[in-house]
This record gives C-alpha cells, structure tokens and sequence, in this order.
C-alpha cells in the first residue's frame, strides 16, 4: 500500500531521517513507536506528502505522491490529529460535514444522499450524534477530540492516520476509539497508520510495529513480540523495564521497574 | 435544530436580514437635510425622476449615494469575512490589517499623477491593498500567525502607507490636498454615475467568486495544514481570496476613502446571528454590511445638517468600541 524506500529528510541542515527503507501493507494496523522529539510526527507527514523528502521516495499503490493531487489523496487517507485549535463556532455537524470535501464533485451542489449518510454514520460511530448540533468550541477536549475522529470517518478513506489521536481521551473514550479501529480494520479492511505512546495497547492491536530511536534511525520493525522486547527498548528509554505477557492477549506488556520505591501513605494511624 | 436561543431562530434573522437593505435605503434617500415623510418618498420615487427640487434631490443626489454607500459597506464586509477565515482571525479587517491604508496611497498616488479615470484609480488602489496584504502576510507567516502579531503587523504596515500618503499630499496642490483629506475621512459624496456603474460590476463579480469558495473559506477556517489534509489546493485557494478580497477593500477605497471597522462588526454580528458557515455567512455580510453603511451616512448626513460629518467618523465611533469589547471579552487571545 505505502511503499517508502531510501527516504531522507532533514530540517535545514539537522538531518532527521537517512535512508528509510519500509512498506505499509494493505489493510495491517502499523504503529510507530519512539521517544519524543524523533520525528514520528514528521514522518506521518512524509508519508502523506505534505512534506516533501530530500532524496528518496514514497508511493502509495505504485504511484510517487507527487503524482497525486491534493484532493485524490484526502479521498484515499484521513487523519485524526491530536488536537485541533478551533476558533470558529461551527456546529457539530458542520465541522463532520468538511469531511466530505474531497468527495466533492462541484462546489455549488448541496449534499448528495451519501454524503448525509456517511456524515450521520461518522457521527454514530465516534459516538458524537447527541452532540451534532452543539458549538464545537463549547465542548471539552475529549468531545472535540471525537469530532476530529468522525471527521476523518467521514472522508470514508481507505487509510486512516492517527497522531497520537488518543493522548486527550479519557480511559473509556481512549478504549473505545481502539476498538472502533479494530473494528474498522476488520469490517472495511481499513489501514491503520497509528503514533502512540501507549506500547501495551499498540502492542495489543498492531499488527506490526515501527521503533525508532531518537537519532531517527529505525530499531526494529515487525510483529509486536518482535519489537518490544527488553533489548530494543533499553536502546530508546532511560527507564529500566520488565517486558511480560499481556494475561489476556498474550501480547508484550512493558512494566517499568521504578527507581524510587513508593511513598508511604500520609496520616497513617495505628 | 439547537437548543441555543437564537441559533433556533435563524430563519427570522435571515428574514431580516434580507429585509434590510431596503429599510436601509428608504431611510438613506428621506434622511438629510430636507427630512422626507415615507408617503413623500413613496410618491417621489414613483413620479420616477424630473425637474422638482425633492425629485432632483432624491434622483440625482441621494440615490447615488445610497448606492455607493450600499456597494462601499458590501464589499468591506466581504473582504473583511474573507480576510477573517483565510487568516483564521476574527479580528481582521481590511482597515486594521492595513489593506485599506495601502489601498488609498496607491489612489492617492494615482490622483496626485493626475490620472483621474475609474479605471486606473480602482486599479493603483488595487496593488497598494495587494502590496500591503503581501507585507502582513509575510510578517504573519514567519511567526506562526497569532492574533497580536498579525493585527500589529497590520497597524505597521497602514502606518507606514499613512506617513508615504502624507508625503505624498504634502508635495501636492494644496487644493488637491484638502479634498483628498476629506476624502480619505471617508466621503460618499464623490458618486460619479460612472465609478458607481464600474464599482457594482466589481463587486458582483467578487461576490459571486466568494460565494462560490464559501467551503474553501469554512475549510481554511480549520487551518491550512487541516484544510490541506481535507483535499483542498490551500495555496491556490488562498492566492483567489486574497486576490478578490483585495480587490473588493481597493473598490471600496477607491470610491469612498478610508472607511474603518465596517468589515470587523458586519461579520460579527452575522457569524452571532447565523454561525461561522460560509454559505450564508457571505450574502448576509453583504446584505448587512451595505445597510449598515446606508445608515451610519444617514447619520453622518442628519447629526449637523447641512453640514455632514464624514461617514469614517460614525463608523469609527460604533466600530471602536466594538472592537475593545471583542479584544476584552476574548482577550485578544484567539
């Protein structure tokens, strides 16, 4: 699906990445893992071409991304950021409905029959409808977080990017937005390009997983057993860690072995 | 649809709004000097125009101006709604962004070269306000675009077109200098039918162009990196609506000087009235923004009659405040 092969890119004259060389495959749900500031973000942006690559290249379904216009390419990919400034109090469902731009044919007609369809099962999906007609701007961090999911649902593409879409969500929201994934992966094939800090829940749902350390060289990639291992993510964090097996997945599970030990509980009494 | 009081009024509003123009213009034409009953007006209007004194008045002199003021207020509220969504600012404004000030040293500059035509004057107004825009553009780029920057930027460079437009009436007639300071105090008083006629073709023109990028406008408003996300071509797009807007704040300048705030409050109001959604936040910026001006020239006319107050000052005086409110409410933090 997403072929990347020699792939440099440096900002001014920090280089970032030198010669990346991996695939994306159809339908697969791929995390990429690493320490902050070792460029993921910037990598999720190569990868969709909104940045452009010093040398090297990427394509998606054989075809180079500069070869791609702007709105076939929001028609194939979706992205959930991690936040979004919302300055203007559009409703709920208008904001859903920009989703549906790249499936515009002119401008002037007003929504066809799949376009309300689409925008009404985005909405239920991310579990959005008794908000649809609310301001976005009067509603919490997480319920925004959720618009910008049904947004991207609402492109209806056949990949869907995540940058660390769920670091404002509450535990169940957080959940629930994993699940939809999964499910979407299942149901729709969809391909799941994802940047988490979560490892236990990428390590859960992935199907393969990116590591890469600060320097932007890659670590390891494949099957989650194979990636987060002790060796390769004493490599990226400071922390001393215990890898074990998730008790219900049999997937790896990172436990950090704490310096310090806690701290008695204040007030105790006899 | 909303449980918001006037959101699930909408219709009513829109209704209104649409209705005022007309009122606007009927106030416009019996305000004045000479104070019309509406029964006047009404009879005036259909005797259609002649030799009395009320029908020159109202034909010759005070429909074209209701007009022109009509066409001035329209086409800054439509810049300023543009200006407002592709610089995600609801603080922007072709008068505070210095786009206005830009756009009168190039008219200026015209006037004073003695070309006097409604086609090259509208046109040096047309690249002083791109010139400008281009400079705050620049300056809100390499500085990730926050509220205070931007509307800095946007005094600088109005300043620095105000202090090369002095010079440039410093070295001029002095004659010429007293009627392009009256001028640029905001005068509709200019009307030839000639720049009316050109002046409504341009602004129809860039309606309807604005109108039609009204889902580029509500995609932009998500910032360029979303809207770019969305599909859409953000530095085409971009290039179209500076370009329009620019050219609708030029036309306006170029017609009736410096007119401030008409392009901040108009918007405002409506995005109150009707939300930020493009579709119908253009034509009723328009509507609203054109019956504004017809009435605050009303005013200007009627205060001191028969003196009249240039129409800059009214609205300045409404707009102002109304700008402080904003910057109090939100902080200016947007």
């Amino acid at each position: 699906m997403i072929q990347v092969s020699n792939l440099s890119f440096s900002f001014g004259k920090q280089p970032l990445f030198s010669k990346l060389n991996f695939s994306v495959k159809q339908g697969e749900i791929f995390s990429i893992i690493g320490p902050n500031g070792c460029g993921k973000s910037t990598l999720l942006r190569l990868l969709r071409g909104q940045l452009k690559s010093n040398t090297g290249e990427v394509r998606w379904n054989n075809i180079p991304l500069d070869q791609i216009s702007t709105k076939a390419m929001a028609r194939q990919v979706a992205i959930v950021p991690q936040s979004a400034t919302l300055t203007f109090p559009y409703t709920v469902r208008e904001l859903v409905t920009m989703g549906r731009y790249p499936h515009r044919k002119n401008l002037l007609r007003f929504h066809t029959r799949t376009d309300l369809d689409a925008i009404e099962k985005a909405l239920t999906l991310a579990d959005i409808l008794p908000l649809a007609d609310r301001y976005v701007t009067q509603l919490s961090g997480g319920e925004q977080q959720r618009v910008l999911l049904a947004r991207a649902l609402a492109q209806n593409s056949a990949v869907l990017f995540l940058d660390e879409a769920t670091s404002h969500l509450d535990i169940d929201h957080k959940l629930e937005l994993t699940e939809l994934l999964v499910q979407l992966n299942q149901k729709q094939q969809t391909t799941v390009v994802q940047i988490s800090h979560d490892l236990d829940l990428a390590a859960a749902i992935s199907h393969r997983i990116l590591l890469i350390a600060a320097d932007g060289e890659i670590v390891a990639i494949g099957k989650p057993e194979e990636v987060i291992t002790k060796e390769n993510l004493c490599q990226l964090f400071r922390f001393d860690i215990e890898i074990t097996q998730n008790p219900l997945t049999g997937t790896p599970q990172v436990t950090p072995r704490l310096k310090t030990s806690p701290r008695q509980p204040p007030f105790q009494q006899i | 649809m909303s449980n918001h009081p006037i959101y699930s009024r909408r219709w009513l509003w829109g209704l209104l709004l649409m209705a005022s123009p007309l009122v606007a213009m009927f106030i416009s034409l019996a305000a004045g000097d000479l104070s019309l009953s509406l029964q006047d007006l009404t009879s005036i209007l259909l005797q259609g125009p002649g030799q009395q004194i009320e029908q020159v008045i109202i034909w010759q002199v005070r429909l074209p101006r209701a007009l022109l003021a009509g066409l001035v207020g329209a086409a800054l509220s439509l810049s300023g709604v543009t200006f407002q969504a592709v610089l995600r600012n609801p603080l922007a404004d072709p008068y505070l962004l210095g786009v206005s000030g830009g756009a009168a040293l190039g008219a200026v500059a015209a006037l004073t070269c003695g070309l006097h035509s409604p086609i090259i004057v509208p046109l040096a107004a047309f690249v002083g306000a791109l010139t400008a825009l281009f400079l705050v553009y620049l300056v809100a780029q390499a500085h990730t675009c926050s509220s205070h920057t931007l509307i800095l930027a946007g005094v600088m460079v109005g300043s620095l077109a105000a202090a090369l437009l002095l010079f440039l009436l410093w070295r001029a007639p002095t004659d010429a200098t007293r009627q392009a300071i009256f001028w640029l105090a905001g005068n509709l008083s200019l009307a030839d039918p000639d720049w009316l006629v050109w002046g409504w073709l341009w602004l129809i023109t860039g309606f309807l162009i604005l109108w039609g990028q009204s889902f580029h406008l509500d995609l932009l408003t998500q910032g360029e990196e979303t809207a770019a996300d969305l599909g859409l071509d953000v530095g085409k797009t971009r290039l179209i609506l500076f370009v329009v807007a620019g050219a609708l704040t030029a036309c306006a300048v170029a017609l009736a000087g410096l007119i401030g705030f008409v392009g901040l409050v108009i918007p405002h109001i409506c995005r109150l009235l009707w939300g930020p959604s493009h579709r119908m936040l253009i034509p009723f910026s328009a509507l609203l923004g054109g019956s504004f001006l017809m009435v605050a020239d009303a005013i200007a006319r009627t205060l001191y009659a028969p003196a009249e107050i240039p129409v800059g000052v009214v609205t300045a005086l409404l707009g102002a405040p109304f700008f402080l409110y904003l910057l109090r409410k939100k902080g200016g933090g947007l």
